[in-house]
């Protein structure tokens, strides 16, 4: 039995396997599967300071080894997370990782403010969002904004900060270090890649929001490149996501650099894709003689 | 646990007209779990999307799950490729169901591939339901027979007359409501024909329930991509028709 444990910014998880925020609820519905207690954490539904309706419908659309969505950070609020969800969360021994997001750099610090006194383990700052008009993507896209937030962040709370980062840009390796040097504790990437898909029929987008957010096997390699150049360029642990679906995968994003995953767009095609993952993380260590999962972390050998 | 995930067998498959095909999976816990007006979440060869598809029968004493899917794209054109004796991934049952009362007097109403969720329904009110089926021609009609065989009546219209009358569904609703004193009407189908089904049922003051069809993915709740427009005291906002629905009180949708 292989040491599956992984510890990041001071908080120890019992393995790297973590759903993805806005794949998983608050993890109610795959209570349902499984015991959610097994999986290392969850990161939760991107959480807003007000109440969020999101885009109209439709809001996903099928694309090749993967998918497109819309939703645009549709949640009940962050004071509706801290009263029904970290209560519920708490009591299944996961470790919670509350995703928020702001329409200004103040909503941030002031939901960390809020998140501060209650038990959740880590808070991500999703700068990252490509479906919202207002902040989103668009505050991850700037080294200056994206650290500003990051310092604010920071000085609102005592929890570890990860910062979620966005492939929509040139140089992720830029923006990952522009956050570094704000305080931020962890980094997790990537957000889905902004696509479009078109119904040739009605020569209308498949998505009412016209363009949204590819995630699945399709954007894998992309991420597995990104982590590594992340992961080379600075000094905090990186969470790797974008198209895990299988342990393979896992153990690749981790030899790139990535000190835990994350698996979001594989559960809908399999809901027990983090389980089955880390199964399969538990028999590669076993048949392979490796005593812990963190002894695989940035171990590809570059040509 | 109610939820159900595995691999089934295809056990009986038939092309109900071009396009529509009918499947019957063998799988004793879901079809003991399901209720009508629910749905099943389909695992497509090579996709990454399953495609939710309606309970059209359930045997609980066979221990199977009747399904019927129309050819719509790819995904769907790939589920039809299916043989029997192949096994199928699916996630059943899905979604809330219809709540039915077998003492009332119900009309079923289905437009298209709305109509397949409807034949469960019907049969729970022992062949005192009325059903009004459509469709777009002869050519798409389905399950004609399958409602005459649990109806009180079946009323059957095409949008070309080349099948029963020609008009829509709502045309035969009118006709039921002058001549039946209905306690509940259920609904499917395209949301213009919902809408209208709706009104009608309002002003005639008898209670609605429909069956609302959106893109999913998880199909459990917990992604919020199948978003619907709901009203709650006044307010709107948008709910997810594979957790709060499908099936919805007319009361409280906006279409």
């Amino acid at each position: 039995m292989a040491d599956l444990s992984v510890k990041i910014a001071g908080v120890s998880f019992k393995n790297p396997v973590i759903p993805a925020s806005g794949t998983f609820g608050y993890g109610r519905e795959y209570a349902e599967f499984y015991d959610i207690g097994k999986l290392g954490g969850i990161s939760v539904k991107g959480t807003t300071l007000e109440r969020r309706d999101g885009n109209p419908p439709p809001r996903v659309a099928e694309t090749p080894a993967g998918m497109l969505n819309s939703v645009g950070l549709q949640n009940p609020g962050v004071e509706h997370f801290i009263r029904e969800e970290i209560p519920y969360l708490k009591g299944t021994g996961v470790k919670i990782i509350a995703n928020i997001a702001g329409s200004t750099p103040e909503d941030y610090a002031e939901m960390a403010r809020r998140l501060d006194e209650t038990d959740v383990d880590m808070i991500e700052l999703n700068i990252s969002c490509p479906n919202v008009k207002c902040g989103g993507a668009a505050f991850g896209t700037d080294p200056e904004v994206a650290g500003g937030i990051t310092r604010l962040v920071k000085a609102a709370t005592k929890k570890p900060v990860m910062v979620k980062l966005t492939p929509n840009v040139t140089d992720i390796a830029l923006m990952a270090k522009a956050v570094e040097a704000e305080g931020a504790d962890a980094v997790s990437l990537i957000n889905t890649l902004l696509g479009m898909r078109i119904d040739i029929k009605t020569r209308r987008p498949v998505l009412k929001n016209n363009v949204g957010g590819l995630s699945g096997p399709a954007v894998f390699p992309v991420a597995v490149r990104m982590v590594w150049q992340v992961a080379n360029a600075v000094k905090i642990p990186v969470v790797g996501m974008g198209g895990i679906a299988t342990w393979k995968d896992a153990v690749e994003m981790m030899m790139a650099g990535a000190s835990a995953v994350q698996v979001g767009a594989a559960l809908f095609t399999n809901p027990y894709a983090p389980v089955e993952i880390i199964d399969g993380l538990n028999r590669y260590l076993d048949e392979n003689g490796i005593a812990g999962v963190s002894d695989i972390v940035g171990t590809v050998q570059p040509w | 646990m109610a939820l159900h995930v595995g691999s089934y067998p295809l056990v009986k498959k038939e092309e109900l007209a071009k396009g529509f095909y009918s499947f019957t999976l063998s799988c004793p816990e879901a079809a003991e779990a399901a209720k009508p007006g629910q749905f099943v979440n389909l695992k497509v060869p090579e996709f990454s999307l399953r495609r939710p598809i309606s309970i059209c029968e359930i045997d609980k004493a066979a221990g199977t799950l009747r399904l019927v899917l129309e050819v719509r794209g790819d995904g769907t054109e790939k589920l039809a490729a299916f043989e029997e004796g192949d096994k199928i991934d699916m996630l059943a049952p899905l979604g809330n169901g219809f709540a039915v009362n077998p003492a009332e007097k119900a009309a079923v109403i289905g437009g298209g591939i709305g109509v397949p969720p409807m034949l469960e329904l019907a049969k729970r009110f022992s062949g005192t339901a009325y059903a009004v089926l459509g469709f777009r021609n002869e050519d798409a009609s389905i399950l004609e027979e399958d409602f005459r065989a649990c109806c009180a009546d079946t009323l059957l219209y095409t949008d070309d007359g080349s099948k029963g009358e020609k008009g829509f569904v709502t045309d035969g609703l009118k006709k039921l409501l002058s001549r039946e004193k209905l306690d509940v009407i259920y609904a499917c189908g395209p949301e213009i024909m919902l809408k209208n089904v709706i009104r009608l049922a309002d002003s005639a003051g008898v209670r609605c329930q429909v069956s609302m069809e959106q893109r999913m993915a998880c199909g459990v709740g917990a992604c919020y991509v199948c978003a619907c427009r709901m009203v709650m005291d006044g307010e709107e906002y948008y709910g997810h028709v594979c957790k709060d629905g499908p099936v919805f009180d007319s009361k409280q949708l906006v279409l």
